[in-house]
């Protein structure tokens, strides 16, 4: 007998070593996530992923499942606090959708859509960030970062380069570059790196490759952020 | 300075886990971190240089551009407040010609806040390049400045200037224990490791940190993990503000500590332990180092301790401004050498601390109780205090009272009693273990200090009647906001915004709405965190809008809702641009509308 969890009473198996969301994604459970990618290291900072474990407030996506774990994951009163941190994601930077290049295409975006968000609810910051289009091919706009660090850790991980990383303490948290002016042009990165496809948001982008899905066709026109989700995370843990 | 550079790195045996420790030293040669040492260090230590520049930005004391020669921080505790800390600043910042925030033109000298220095019973305080500056006032102000102004190398300075006393005025137990260097080590021996750690579980001692947790319970995890090597770390961060009995035991006690952590080395078979000193402490740190080579020079460090084949040594790092590295595997991280970010927990440090061993993390005042409790055995200890709570707390009381200083007290001894000793008088309230416990009124005396009730890591700030609730908290939500790591969505985001909630209705533009929001808010904050920091950030505004909601009505305007958003302090700069000086222009050309046309355009309200 395998051993189990239970989330929203539904019985999950899981192996030793697993965390409640590779269980959960492998049963074909959703469970909200930004910062978490079933094939880098889990970082635990966006607190998406927040459930509820036997009482217990615990981010799904470093938590290990324990036999008899019994997990909240969706209830109202979890979704009403995932929608507001997705607030304080929207007034932390300056995301302005129907602008976006990502549009339709963005996990933040897509996030905001599940949870049901219709405003912003908390006051804006205005942050002053910049955008480095300093590189032929890959820009960056850094009113788009929401310091999932998945680009340090594909890059870092996947493409053995350390281009990107996290500064600054709190509010002043910021993105930077791994070079002498701290632009991207002087990095070694490459429009085949990891790093330049796995942002969740419009923060990394490939030049001139914008509006070029038609809307209709993005990837959320159709779908919720939870089929596309375990659409490819359940596929990329069975590999 | 690539020389410089060079024999620090050497100095350091090109460990990338003493990146900060080198960073600290190349700040205070230059006054900031020059681009080409982080180039070198890049190489030498082989780290990128986002990992550089990362931890450079994450400690307050560490900078990528130039200050002062002479860098002064005045400490921003409350209590520094109380004694009159916002005027001395106008004072120092006319006096030597500096904005606050600010580098003079001259490249002279530097003027910041920084969060408490521990020094709160003798402030108002601050720093000089990283030194202690007590008891602050004009007449001294007038002295530093002139020094300053003259660039008197510090070593110069009259030495009052830094005078810093340990303000004991109610020992028991531990302080005023008769304490041998080595005996604790010998009653190991004799005793037995086993033994002494039954004593310490009988003892009942529990953390001193805040959390409480079982020190020998937390010990025998560490000694049954298997691993090729342990670590012992002392936390000597002592961040949270109005705690500073850490800094008198380190100063007055500091064989005691040393012994502990040894005690803890037998147990747990450590034979490498550090002690983490925060960056306010420098003025500890000569000291603290002679003390550990007297230890080496008596055989009660290094190789063969007390000839029983039993090896263990003590390093001291330094920290570089930054609370959050308090909290443990925060600490652990700056230990490394990295930014103090809070890890993942599971694993906890027991299993997975320093360098991945297993690590027992300690307060302070833990290890100096462990030492005594191994001399004394732990019914010495276990026959004080409460059912819960065994033995003495160390109080570091400051705030409205007449002889602020250190206070130790047997568990469950009431807060009438601690007010009666210390002296204060007209109390209106008590913040009970710093900005992150809670705040207690003058109805609620006779609650015990005790971890069933009022639990402590040793800040007990008093507050008489003339201070204003919401300025407290005010600087309590500023604090957290400053010292939010900024890893986790909640806390980095949450925190700022409970800062903007909490100014609005401090001053004086909240609304009906406001004060709700807030609660909410707080209760976000709090229940989504991934660490303690954020976890009791909001606590000052919980508990104090919990026991005076009229204090929070009474600052709302009569009106339903007024925007956080100041329209007119946005166009400052438009403004500026134009030439214009008519603040507040817009308001009279919706009046004229109103009074033309009935209504206003859209045009004149956006
Ligand atoms: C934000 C934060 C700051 C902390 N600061 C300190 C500190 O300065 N000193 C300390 O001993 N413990 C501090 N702690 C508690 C430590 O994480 C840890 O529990 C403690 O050092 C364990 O030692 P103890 O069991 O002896 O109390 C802090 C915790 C948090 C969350
Ligand atoms: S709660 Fe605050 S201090 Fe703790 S990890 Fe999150 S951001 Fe950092
Ligand atoms: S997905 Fe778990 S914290 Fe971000």
């Amino acid at each position: 007998m395998s051993k189990t969890i239970t989330i929203d009473g539904q019985v999950v198996p899981f192996e030793d070593g697993q965390t409640i969301m590779d269980a959960a994604t492998a049963a074909g459970v959703y469970i909200p996530h930004l910062c978490h990618h079933p094939e880098y290291t889990p970082h635990g900072s966006c607190k998406l992923c927040t459930v509820k474990v036997n009482g217990r407030n615990c981010s799904a996506c470093t938590f290990p499942a324990l036999e008899g774990q019994e997990v909240l994951n969706d209830t109202p009163d979890l979704n009403a606090d995932r929608q507001k941190i997705t607030q304080m994601l929207f007034v932390e930077g300056n995301h302005f959708c129907p602008s976006c290049e990502k549009t339709g295409n963005c996990q933040l975006q897509g996030l905001a859509y599940h949870l049901n968000m219709l405003d912003n609810h908390f006051p804006h910051f205005y942050a002053t960030r910049q955008v480095d289009a300093s590189h032929p091919e890959v820009m960056i706009d850094h009113n788009r970062c929401i310091f999932c660090t998945l680009c340090v850790r594909a890059s870092h991980e996947t493409d053995g380069k350390d281009v990107f990383g996290i500064s600054g303490r709190g509010l002043n948290k910021h993105l930077i570059i791994n070079s002498p002016s701290g632009e991207l042009k002087d990095t070694d990165i490459s429009i085949d790196d990891a790093a330049v496809h796995i942002c969740p948001t419009g923060a990394i982008l490939i030049k001139r490759t914008g509006y070029q899905i038609p809307i209709g066709q993005r990837i959320y026109d159709h779908q919720q952020i939870d089929q596309v989700s375990l659409a490819r995370e359940h596929h990329q843990d069975e590999q | 300075m690539k020389q410089f550079i060079q024999d620090l790195v050497t100095k350091n045996h090109y460990k990338s886990t003493h990146l900060l420790q080198v960073l600290r030293d190349v700040q205070t040669r230059y006054h900031f971190i020059p681009e080409g040492a982080i180039t070198q260090l890049t190489e030498l230590l082989n780290v990128p240089r986002t990992q550089i520049i990362g931890v450079i930005e994450f400690y307050s004391f560490l900078h990528l551009h130039r200050q002062g020669h002479y860098e002064l921080l005045i400490s921003d505790s409350i209590t520094d407040h109380m004694l009159g800390k916002h005027e001395l600043m106008a004072y120092l910042s006319e006096k030597l010609n500096v904005g606050i925030g600010k580098v003079r033109e001259d490249g002279l000298v530097s003027l910041d806040n920084t969060s408490c220095s521990g020094m709160c019973d003798q402030g108002p305080a601050g720093l000089v390049n990283g030194h202690a500056l007590t008891r602050l006032d004009k007449s001294k102000i007038d002295t530093i400045a002139e020094l300053i102004n003259q660039e008197k190398p510090l070593d110069e300075w009259p030495t009052e200037l830094f005078a810093v006393a340990d303000n004991i005025y109610k020992p028991d137990l531990l302080l005023n224990s008769q304490f041998t260097p080595g005996a604790a080590i010998k009653a190991v021996f004799e005793r037995g490791i086993d033994a002494t750690l039954a004593q310490i579980n009988e003892s009942g001692l529990r953390g001193r940190g805040g959390a409480g947790f079982k020190t020998a319970m937390k010990w025998q995890f560490c000694k049954e993990e298997a691993s090729d090597q342990h670590y012992v770390i002392c936390n000597a961060d002592e961040g949270e503000p109005g705690t500073f009995k850490d800094r008198i035991l380190l100063n007055s006690y500091a064989d005691q500590v040393f012994e502990g952590m040894t005690v803890c080395a037998t147990i747990i078979g450590a034979t490498e332990g550090y002690l983490y000193l925060r960056g306010e402490y420098l003025h500890l740190h000569e000291p603290l180092l002679a003390v550990l080579q007297q230890r080496r020079d008596a055989g009660l460090l290094g190789k063969n301790i007390l000839g029983q084949n039993f090896d263990f040594d003590i390093h001291i790092h330094l920290g570089a401004g930054a609370y959050i590295c308090g909290e443990e595997s925060a600490l652990i991280e700056s230990l490394e050498g990295k930014a103090g970010i809070p890890r993942n927990r599971p694993p906890y440090p027991v299993t997975s601390g320093y360098m991945n061993k297993p690590t027992v993390v300690n307060n302070v005042e833990t290890f100096m109780a462990a030492a005594n409790i191994a001399i004394n055995g732990g019914a010495w200890f276990a026959n004080i205090g409460t059912e819960k709570s065994k033995g003495t707390k160390i109080l570091s009381i400051c705030g409205d009272c007449a002889k602020p200083g250190i206070y130790e007290y047997p568990f469950g001894t009431t807060v009438r009693e601690i007010l009666k000793d210390c002296q204060a008088e007209d109390v209106f309230g008590i913040q009970i273990g710093g900005p992150s416990g809670l705040f207690i009124s003058n109805q609620e005396l006779d609650r015990k200090l005790a971890f069933e009730d009022l639990a402590t890591g040793g800040s007990f700030i008093i507050f008489n009647n003339t201070r204003n609730v919401l300025d407290i908290v005010y600087n309590f939500t500023h604090f957290f906001a400053h010292e939010s790591c900024g890893f986790c969505t909640p806390c980095r985001v949450g925190t700022s915004l409970l800062k903007k909630q909490l100014d609005k209705i401090h001053d004086g533009h909240g609304s009906a709405g406001d004060i709700v929001a807030l609660e909410e808010l707080c209760q976000l904050v709090k229940n989504n965190s991934h660490c303690g920091l954020g976890q009791t950030a909001a606590n000052p505004i919980l508990t104090t809008l919990e026991r005076y909601p009229d204090l929070y009505e009474n600052q709302l305007k009569n009106i339903s809702y007024e925007p956080g958003f100041d329209l007119d302090g946005s166009l400052a700069t438009a403004r500026r641009m134009a030439n214009r000086n008519d603040a507040a222009a817009h308001l009279e050309q919706i009046e004229d509308e109103l009074a033309t046309h009935g209504t206003t355009s859209p045009g004149a309200q956006a």
